[in-house]
C-alpha cells in the first residue's frame, strides 16, 4: 500500500510540470509583455513611471530573458511561494488569493459529500426499484438536472427567490458579516448561504451519480455472488448494503478524479453569477483585464487541485477495493 | 407464420436498420430527434421564419413584455389571431416602463408577409418572411430586449450561431480525436504515451477556468468572426480528449481480432486497414460520442459568451443574448430575458437524448 | 431410508414481456437421507430452477405457480413437515432453513463469492447467520471448515480474498461455506463444470467423502453425463423443464428406455469408444422456450417417433415401467 502511495505521487510530478507549462502559457498568450500593459495604463491614469521600479520588475520576471528562462525563472519563484504581481490590485498575488481559494474547496468538498450523501441512497433505491414510478421519475429529474447547465440553472434560481421570495440568495455572508473577521457567528452565517452553491453545482452531478450507482447496482444484482448470499439464508436488505452495494461504489470513488475539475468549473462560474467570494469572480476580471499573473496563478492551483484529488480517490479506492491493492501488489 | 415472417425480416435486414428499429423503440430519442430536427431547421431557414431581423431596434419599444395574440375582439366574436398596438407608458408610482395596448386597434397575424429585408445564407437577398404584421401592430413572440429588438427572432439566430459552433467545434474535435487517436492506438509505443499523457494532463484541468484562460487571452480589437472561429478552435482543443480515448480503445482492442491479422496477411497496407477494416467498424461508436459532445460545445460557448470572454456582439448566440440577463434584478423585471435559457436545455436535452438512444440502439449485445 | 425431500408437481413460470416461459413443468422426485439424486439436462432444461425453487430463490419474473416441495424440516429436536412452496421466500422461516438446513453451491467459483470480502468473512458471517456463537468461535469453526475440505493452511486462507486462491480452492471454500452449518441437504449446481478434469474428480471425491461423514443428501445438477454417473445413486433426466426418464444409476446406463436417455449416452464419449470415432450428436436444438407443448417436448428432435403423431398429441406422463424406473415416452408408455 505505502509503495503504491508513493509510486503514485512520483506519477503526479511530470503531470504537474505539464500544467504549470501550460498555465504560463496562459500567462505569456496575451500580446505584448504585461508591463507594457502596466506602463500604458499608469500614463493614461496620468501617474508618473517610476523607472526605478519598471527596471526592478522587469528583472523580478526576467522579462527580457528567453521564454525558457522566463518560464524556469516563474517556476522557480511559484516553489517558492511567489505567485507575482497583480497589477490590477497594486498587490502580491499570493495576498489575494489565499481566501478565495479556500472558499473554492469548501464548496467543493461540501458538494462532493452533499452529492454522495444524496446519490447514494437514491441510486440504490431505484436500482433495486426498478422501473417503478419513483425510479422513472427519479429518471427524468436526473435528466434534467444533467441538461441544465449550473450557471443557468444559478440564474434561474436567483430569479425566482427575488422575484417571488423576495430576497438575495447570491453572496456567502451576510452583508455584516463579509467584511467581519473570522468568528463562529461568521461561519454559522457562511453555512446559511453555502448550501445554495453547494445544491446549484451539485444538482447536476447528483443526476450523473445517480445514474452511475443504478446501472453499476443493477450489473452487480445479477451476479452470482448475490445468488450466493441469498442462499445462506441472508435478509435481503442486509445482504443488498453488504455485498452489492460495497462493489457498485467502488467505480463511484474512481470518479472523483474526473469530477474533482468539473465541480470547480462549475463553481468558477455559478459564483461570477452568484457573486461569490471564490476564485471564480476573480479569475474572470483578472483575465478581463489582462491580469494574467493573477489568472495564471488561479489556473495553476485550480488544476493542482484537481490533480490532488485524483491522486486522493486513487490511493482510496486501492484502500476500498482489495483488488486493486492486489494488482499494485502484482506490478510492484 | 406471421412470426416468422417477422423473424426473417429482422434476419434480412441490415445493420442500419437494425439499429434504426431498435431506436425507433426508444421514445425518448425519437423525441430528442424531432426536437434536434426542429431546432436545426429553424436555424437554417432563420431570416425567413424570424419576424424581424436580428439587429432591428425599436427604439420606442424596448424591453417590451411578450406581445398577447387574442383570439376574440371587442364583441367576443373569433376572429384569426391578432395583436393590438402597443404604446409606451410610464408608470409615475415606480417609475417603471410599461406597455399598454391601444383599445380598438387590429391587426391581425398574416402569413409571408414582407418586412426586414435580409441576405438569405449571404446568397439572395429578401424581405419575405413566413409571419408577421402590418405596422404599427408589432409581434413580438418572446418579448424585447434593452435595444428594442425581438427576442424570438434573436434566440432563433442565436440557435444558429450555438449549433454551428457545436457542430464545427466538434468536428474539429472529430479530426483531432480520429487523427491523435488513431495514431496513439494503431502505432503504440512512445507515440502512445506521449499522447495519452498529455490527455492526461488536459483532462485534470478544471474546463472552464481553462477556456477562460485561452479565450481571454485573444485582443479586444479582433473582429467578431475571427473571435468566433477562434472560440471554435479554443473548444476542441479541450474537447477532444474524449474521442481520442474512445478511437484508441477500439483500435487496441480490434488491432488483435482475426479480421485485421487477415487483412494483413493478405498484404494490405496499413491506410486500407484503418479506412476499410477498422474505423467502418466502430463508426457506430463515433456518432454516439459525437452526438454527446455536441451539447458539451453548445454549453461552454454559451457560459463563456456569458461570462463575456466568449463570442461578442454584433455576433448573436445564445450566450451572448444571456448575458443580458446576468443582473437579478433586470430579469426580476424583463423574466422574458430568461427565455434562451429554455433553447439551451433544450438543445442539450435533445442532443442527450438521442445520443442514448443510439448508444442503445448500435450495440446490439446490450440487454 | 427415510424420504427428506418430496417434490410434487412442481410448475415454475417466467412471466416475461415475450411471453410466458414454463421453465419448470410439473416435476416430481424425492430425496432419501444420505443419498444423492444427480438431475442431467442440457443448459436451458430448467435443471437449475428446479434447485433454486427448492431454496426458495427463484430470480423474478419467475415464479413457483404450482405443486408442493414437501421438506422434513427439524427444529429443536422435533421433526415437522413443511411445504417450502408456500413459504413467503423472503420470511424468516425460508431464510432459517436456506443455508442451515438446505445449503447450494454453484458453478462459478470466481464470482460466486464476493470479490471485496475475504472467504472467512462470508463463511463466518454464514455460521453466524443461524447459529448463536461468538465471532473468535465462529472464525475457528470456519478455520476448522476449511480444513476439512481440504484447503492447506486454513488458518492463513481464511482471511484470503477469492482472487488469492485457486478455481479449485474457490471450490473447496464454497463447499466449506455451504457446509458450515451442517445442512441435511446440499444442492449443487453444476459445482465442477468451470474445473479442470483433475481438479473435478478432486472435488467429486470431496463431496462424496463429506457425504458420507455429515449423511447429507445432495441433489447434483448437471450437465455432464460422466460426472453424474461418478457420483448419483439416482438419475433422472430432465428435457423442456420436464422429466424425461427416473431411475437408478445403473439402470440408467445399463438400460436406458427413453430415447432422449439414450441419445444422450450415445453421445459421451467412454473409456472404450475407439479412437476417431464420431461421436454421435443430438440432431436440432431445444424447443423455442415460449412454447407450449402438450406431448413429448423431444418430438422432432427424436429419432426413433418417426414422426408419429402419438408422441406429439398423447399428454406428458411420467409412467412407472419397473422398479424405481420411469419414463415419460409416449412410445413405451401408450399401447399403440
Amino acid at each position: 500500500m505505502l509503495t503504491y502511495i508513493i509510486r503514485r505521487i512520483f506519477i503526479m510530478i511530470p503531470t504537474l510540470i505539464a500544467i504549470s507549462v501550460i498555465s504560463f502559457i496562459i500567462i505569456e498568450l496575451p500580446p505584448g509583455d504585461f508591463l507594457t500593459a502596466y506602463t500604458a495604463e499608469l500614463s493614461m491614469s496620468g501617474e508618473a513611471i517610476d523607472q526605478v521600479e519598471l527596471e526592478s520588475l522587469k528583472k523580478r520576471f526576467g522579462l527580457d530573458e528567453p521564454l525558457y528562462m522566463r518560464y524556469l525563472l516563474w517556476a522557480w519563484n511559484f516553489l517558492h511561494g511567489d505567485f507575482g504581481h497583480s497589477f490590477e490590485w497594486n498587490k502580491p498575488v499570493r495576498d489575494l488569493i489565499g481566501e478565495r481559494l479556500a472558499m473554492s474547496v469548501t464548496i467543493s468538498t461540501c458538494t462532493l459529500l452533499f452529492t454522495w450523501l444524496v446519490s447514494v441512497p437514491i441510486g440504490i433505491y431505484s436500482a433495486v426499484r426498478q422501473y417503478s414510478w419513483v425510479d422513472h421519475f427519479l429518471t427524468f429529474i436526473g435528466f434534467i438536472g444533467l441538461a441544465t447547465p449550473n450557471f443557468l440553472f444559478a440564474l434561474v434560481l436567483l430569479w425566482v427567490s427575488y422575484a417571488y421570495l423576495g430576497m438575495n440568495v447570491g453572496g456567502l455572508f451576510s452583508p455584516e458579516y463579509s467584511e467581519a473577521p473570522w468568528d463562529l457567528a461568521k461561519v454559522l452565517d457562511l453555512l446559511k448561504h453555502l448550501w445554495i452553491p453547494v445544491v446549484i453545482v451539485g444538482t447536476a452531478h447528483t443526476a450523473k451519480f445517480i445514474r452511475i450507482i443504478r446501472g453499476n447496482l443493477l450489473d452487480e444484482l445479477k451476479k452470482p455472488y448475490v445468488t450466493t448470499a441469498r442462499a445462506k439464508g441472508l435478509p435481503e436488505t442486509r445482504l443488498i448494503l453488504k455485498y452489492p452495494v460495497r462493489v457498485a461504489i467502488n467505480p463511484l470513488v474512481s470518479t472523483i478524479g474526473w469530477t474533482l475539475p468539473e465541480l470547480i468549473s462549475g463553481i468558477a462560474i455559478t459564483a461570477v453569477v452568484l457573486n461569490l467570494p471564490t476564485t471564480g469572480p476573480l479569475l474572470l476580471r483578472a483575465l478581463m483585464s489582462q491580469d494574467m499573473q493573477l489568472a495564471g496563478t488561479f489556473i495553476m492551483f485550480l488544476s493542482a487541485l484537481t490533480v490532488l484529488g485524483t491522486l486522493i480517490s486513487d490511493i482510496l479506492l486501492a484502500w476500498v477495493d482489495p483488488r486493486i491493492r492486489y494488482e499494485a501488489r502484482e506490478v510492484k | 407464420m406471421e412470426e416468422s415472417r417477422e423473424a426473417q425480416k429482422y434476419l434480412d435486414a441490415s445493420t442500419r436498420q437494425l439499429i434504426w428499429w431498435r431506436y425507433k423503440k426508444h421514445a425518448l430519442a425519437m423525441i430528442g430527434l424531432y426536437l434536434i430536427v426542429g431546432l436545426y431547421v429553424f436555424s437554417m431557414f432563420c431570416e425567413f421564419l424570424a419576424p424581424y431581423s436580428k439587429d432591428t431596434r425599436h427604439f420606442d419599444m424596448t424591453y417590451a413584455s411578450p406581445t398577447k395574440i387574442r383570439l376574440f375582439d371587442d364583441e367576443g366574436k373569433l376572429k384569426r389571431p391578432f395583436v393590438r398596438e402597443v404604446k409606451m407608458d410610464v408608470d409615475l408610482k415606480t417609475q417603471q416602463i410599461r406597455y399598454l395596448e391601444v383599445a380598438g386597434t387590429h391587426y391581425p397575424i398574416r402569413l409571408f408577409v414582407r418586412g426586414d429585408s435580409y441576405e438569405f445564407w449571404s446568397l439572395w437577398e429578401g424581405n419575405l418572411h413566413l409571419f408577421g404584421v402590418d405596422a404599427p401592430g408589432r409581434l413580438f413572440l418572446f418579448g424585447t430586449d434593452r435595444m428594442g429588438r425581438d427576442l424570438f427572432s434573436r434566440c432563433l439566430y442565436g440557435s444558429r450561431i450555438s449549433l454551428s459552433i457545436g457542430m464545427f467545434g466538434v468536428a474539429l474535435s472529430l479530426l483531432l480525436g480520429l487523427v491523435l487517436g488513431g495514431v496513439s492506438g494503431y502505432v503504440g509505443g512512445w507515440v502512445d504515451s506521449l499522447i495519452q499523457r498529455t490527455i492526461e494532463v488536459i483532462r485534470c484541468f478544471p474546463s472552464i477556468p481553462l477556456w477562460m484562460g485561452l479565450a481571454a487571452a485573444m485582443p479586444p480589437h479582433w473582429h467578431a468572426l475571427k473571435v468566433y472561429f477562434m472560440i471554435t478552435i479554443i473548444l476542441s482543443l479541450v474537447g477532444w480528449t474524449d474521442l481520442a480515448r474512445m478511437v484508441r480503445g477500439k483500435l487496441i482492442s480490434l488491432r488483435e481480432e482475426e479480421f485485421v491479422l487477415a487483412a494483413r496477411f493478405a498484404g494490405a497496407g496499413h491506410t486500407r486497414i484503418i479506412f476499410r477494416h477498422l474505423l467502418p467498424s466502430f463508426t457506430s461508436h463515433i456518432i454516439v460520442t459525437v452526438t454527446l459532445a455536441i451539447p458539451h460545445m453548445v454549453l461552454a460557448e454559451t457560459a463563456l459568451s456569458f461570462l463575456g470572454i466568449g463570442l461578442r456582439p454584433p455576433i448573436t448566440s445564445l450566450g451572448t443574448l444571456l448575458k443580458e440577463a446576468q443582473n437579478v434584478t433586470t430579469i426580476a423585471l424583463y423574466p422574458w430575458l430568461l427565455i434562451p435559457v429554455a433553447f439551451v436545455i433544450a438543445t442539450v436535452l435533445a442532443f442527450n437524448f438521442v445520443g442514448d438512444g443510439l448508444r442503445d440502439a448500435v450495440d446490439p449485445y446490450s440487454r | 431410508m427415510a424420504t427428506i425431500l418430496a417434490v410434487e408437481n412442481l410448475r415454475v413460470h417466467f412471466f416475461l414481456d415475450q411471453g410466458l416461459v414454463r421453465a419448470v413443468d410439473g416435476v416430481s422426485f424425492t430425496l432419501e437421507e444420505g443419498k444423492t439424486l444427480g438431475i442431467v439436462g442440457e443448459s436451458g432444461s430448467g435443471k437449475s430452477v428446479i434447485g433454486q425453487s427448492i431454496l426458495r430463490i427463484v430470480p423474478p419474473p419467475g415464479q413457483i405457480v404450482e405443486g408442493n416441495i414437501l421438506f422434513q424440516h427439524q427444529e429443536n429436536g422435533a421433526t415437522t413437515q413443511i411445504d417450502l412452496a408456500q413459504l413467503d421466500p423472503w420470511g424468516k422461516k425460508a431464510r432459517s432453513i436456506r443455508g442451515r438446513e438446505i445449503a447450494m453451491i454453484f458453478q462459478e467459483p470466481m464470482n460466486s463469492f464476493s470479490p471485496v470480502h475475504t472467504v472467512g468473512n462470508q463463511i463466518i458471517e454464514a455460521l453466524r447467520l443461524h447459529q448463536d456463537v461468538s465471532a473468535a468461535e465462529a472464525r475457528n469453526r470456519g478455520i476448522e471448515m476449511l480444513g476439512r475440505v481440504g484447503i492447506p493452511q486454513p488458518e492463513l486462507r481464511i482471511d484470503a480474498y477469492p482472487y488469492e486462491l485457486s478455481g479449485g480452492m474457490r471450490q473447496r471454500a464454497m463447499i466449506a461455506m455451504a457446509l458450515v452449518c451442517n445442512p441435511r441437504i446440499l444442492i449443487a449446481d453444476e459445482p465442477t463444470t468451470a474445473l479442470d478434469v483433475t481438479i473435478q474428480a478432486q472435488i467429486l471425491e470431496l463431496l462424496r467423502s463429506l457425504q458420507e461423514e455429515f449423511r447429507m443428501a445432495i441433489l447434483f445438477i448437471s450437465h455432464n453425463l460422466g460426472v453424474i454417473a461418478e457420483i448419483s445413486h439416482e438419475v433422472m433426466v430432465v428435457y423442456f423443464g420436464r422429466v424425461m426418464e427416473r431411475a437408478t444409476v445403473s439402470e440408467i446406463f445399463k438400460a436406458p428406455l427413453h430415447p432422449y436417455t439414450k441419445a444422450l449416452l450415445e453421445s459421451v464419449p467412454g473409456i472404450d469408444t475407439p479412437v476417431r470415432t464420431h461421436l454421435a450428436t443430438i440432431e436440432g436444438t431445444l424447443p423455442d422456450p415460449h412454447m407450449y407443448i402438450r406431448g413429448c417436448p423431444f418430438f422432432g428432435r427424436c429419432g426413433e417417433c418417426e414422426g408419429n403423431t402419438v408422441c406429439r398429441d398423447e399428454p406428458y406422463e411420467l409412467t412407472w415401467v419397473a422398479e424405481d424406473h420411469y419414463v415419460a415416452c409416449p412410445r413405451i408408455c401408450v399401447p399403440m
